[in-house]
């Protein structure tokens, strides 16, 4: 081979944050191509996709609307993947938060206090982190692989949405339509800005990351996460206990996507509908590795995985590309962030040494 | 006999529901057994069964359909491959990226084709034999797929089991640094193995949209991919407990599906819950033998090779 792959002595720092942006760029230059071959003006599309959805104040206050249930579960898995806990159902425990978060509303809907929201945003957390207590549980007490099953448990979270919704909780004065009653005031999100969408869930999203910053750099908890992701014998002797950590991780995740649910149920979709979210669980997986496992890189990746949301509404209204390319488009960024992964820890050396001796 | 009239198309159903279970579990068996890990196989399923479905509808040559299919599970486990075996990327996220990649490609081939027709894959009729009661229609009447998927399993155990090549890539799988230092080509090896475990993937994507329902609908393996990996734990890496595996999913999907049709007084989603959590119930069951799976499980599991000269 002309090309070698030598590991680096130790791994680099720049490269750490370099990647992402190599990426991006290869990500831009590979959907150039796409965008060819579907027929559309590649540069006309990439400014649909990337420039037009932040025209307005309106639509920039969009981004942050799409960004919160998306960093409110990339920073909880990202705390689980840093301890190699690899927890895939976050679309799962989203649906759970907002199922138990609104089911204060539905079954009391005359509720008039300000104690309302706030007791729907801790229902929310209980009832995503016991959606993540099962496969925390089989995972500690029988080893079933939690990949597996966290991510059952997404389809099982769904098919419970829609019983609820095709049942009990359908409005009776909605037309025989699968949706609940349009939440009241005491609900609803209070909204940041008027005149936009953006709801007090963002500053959920913010303080959550703010939080697990503090968790990751300065406490023990942090610190025995990290520890035992890296090396999970050296966490053992220090008396670190893995199941403690398998059951901190998947909670924490599983509370801050139950959040994410329950502010998108009562913040932008104001009811509950069979169809809660277009896949911001798995989304948040490409979030959280494109932000690097931190949550400042996590707000921002956020940000950006939103963009490709409004880009693709933008570009399917503006171009009728299909909606599909922004699922294409957002796997693309996470491949090419793996590839250009092998940067951090490795360096390509030309082969010439080998070529002179023969 | 007549109160029995219902097994008959009971078992042709159930057949049809494990096959492309039989498939995609076959292939990331291989693939397991050479020591890596590919979470992909939703997404090549879906890409196999996109592409299957859109080259039956232009050419409505099924043969070449398959072979799309298989081609197309094969391309995106070779990109699978570059990233995990040459370029070294962590395994658990390449295969999760290529599910998500998977999911978002398959919606863009397949979406001028959503909803659009075909029919399904011919059953054979082989001479006479096809018109025995009961055994007949069970045995002798079924398409080309169900007995390639029989076939597979018998070849990949004979592969495995009796052939120098198999013990090669088990021992691949289970040390590669030894196998390293022997002379075998690691890397080569395992990417044939992904690259298998992408082809069969891509023909159980494939027999979904062109026999179980013959149509392309986005995202319609619903979490077969999945259940494909949980089989293979539950069959402790074995071939032959793979094909065991698979038809008692198959078989709980269809009791599901026909306890709906018999009306039972159940609501349907509680029904179409079961087979995701009979999957982790297997799970946990077998799991719990830790000791099992650590004796059956490919040592090199997900672990990444770089040789150290």
């Amino acid at each position: 081979m002309l090309l070698k792959i030598e590991k680096r002595a130790e791994y680099s720092k720049s490269m750490v944050y370099l990647t992402p942006i190599i990426a991006l760029v290869l990500t831009v230059l590979t959907s150039i191509v796409l965008f060819e071959s579907l027929g559309v003006n590649p540069i006309e599309a990439l400014y649909q996709f990337f420039i037009a959805p932040l025209d307005t104040q309106y639509e920039f206050s969009e981004l942050f609307v799409k960004a919160t249930p998306l960093i409110l579960c990339a920073i909880g898995l990202s705390v689980g993947f840093r301890a190699n806990v690899w927890n895939i159902g976050a679309e799962g425990q989203l649906t759970m938060g907002a199922i138990v978060g609104s089911s204060l509303f539905i079954y009391f809907p005359e509720t008039d206090s300000v104690f309302l929201l706030p007791a729907m945003i801790i229902m929310g957390a209980l009832g995503g982190a016991a959606w993540a207590a099962i496969p925390a549980f089989f995972k500690t007490r029988f080893n079933a692989n939690e990949i597996l099953t966290s991510l059952m448990l997404v389809y099982v979270a769904l098919l419970l949405l829609s019983l609820l919704i095709h049942g009990p909780w359908r409005d009776p004065a909605g037309f025989n339509f699968p949706e609940s009653q349009t939440f009241s005031e005491s609900a609803d999100m209070p909204i940041l800005i008027s005149g936009t969408r953006m709801h007090f869930g963002t500053l959920l999203a913010l303080f959550a990351v703010f939080g697990a910053w503090i968790m990751m750099a300065r406490t023990l908890i942090g610190f025995q996460i990290k520890v035992i992701g890296e090396a999970p014998r050296a966490g053992g002797y220090a008396g670190f206990s893995q199941k403690k950590i398998i059951w901190f991780t998947l909670l924490f995740a599983g509370a801050l996507s139950g959040i994410a649910g329950l502010s998108e149920v009562s913040g932008p979709i104001d009811q509950v509908v069979p169809s809660i979210s277009p896949g911001y669980g798995f989304t948040a997986i490409i979030v959280a590795f494109l932000g690097r496992l931190h949550p400042v890189g996590i707000f921002f990746a956020g940000l950006l995985m939103a963009l490709t949301y409004l880009g693709g509404e933008t570009a399917q209204i503006n171009l009728g590309l299909p909606v599909a390319v922004t699922g294409v488009f957002q796997g693309m960024v996470l491949f090419f962030l793996l590839a250009c992964d092998v940067l951090v820890h490795y360096r390509f050396r030309l082969n010439i040494a080998r070529k002179a001796t023969s | 006999m007549s109160g029995f009239d219902w097994i008959v198309p009971v078992i042709l159903t159930v057949i049809t529901a494990a096959t492309p279970l039989v498939f995609a579990g076959i292939g990331e068996l291989v693939t397991e057994k050479s020591g890596v890990l590919n979470l992909g196989v939703e997404g090549m399923m879906l890409v196999g069964a996109v592409s299957g479905f859109i080259t039956a509808l232009v050419t409505g040559n099924y043969f070449l359909a398959v072979c799309a299919a298989a081609f197309a599970g094969a391309v995106m486990a070779f990109l699978f491959g570059v990233l995990t075996l040459s370029l070294m990327a962590n395994q658990v996220a390449t295969g999760l990226a290529l599910t998500l990649f998977g999911v978002g490609l398959s919606a863009l081939m397949g979406q001028e084709f959503v909803g659009e027709p075909i029919s399904a894959l011919n059953k054979l009729n082989i001479a006479g034999l096809s018109d025995l009661p009961f055994i007949g229609p069970i045995l002798f009447a079924q398409d080309a797929l169900v007995y390639l998927s029989f076939a597979m399993v018998a070849i990949v155990s004979w592969f495995l089991y009796k052939t120098k090549a198999g013990l090669v890539l088990r021992a691949v799988g289970d040390s590669h640094d030894a196998a390293h230092s022997i002379g075998y080509p690691v890397i080569a090896i395992r990417y044939l193995a992904v690259m298998f475990g992408g082809a069969m993937s891509g023909i159980g994507g494939a027999y979904l949209s062109l026999a179980y329902t013959p149509m392309w609908a986005e995202n319609m393996t619903a979490g077969r991919g999945w259940i494909a990996l949980a089989l293979i734990v539950f069959a402790t890496w074995k071939p032959g407990l793979v094909l065991v595996g698979a038809y008692m999913f198959g078989g709980i999907t269809i009791l599901q599906l026909h306890a709906q049709a018999a009306g039972l007084n159940v609501p349907s989603q509680v029904l179409s819950m079961l087979p995701y959590l009979a999957t982790i119930i297997v799970l946990v069951l077998i799991s719990k033998d830790e000791s099992r799976i650590r004796k059956h499980a490919p040592a090199c599991i997900g672990k990444i090779f770089h040789p150290a000269a």
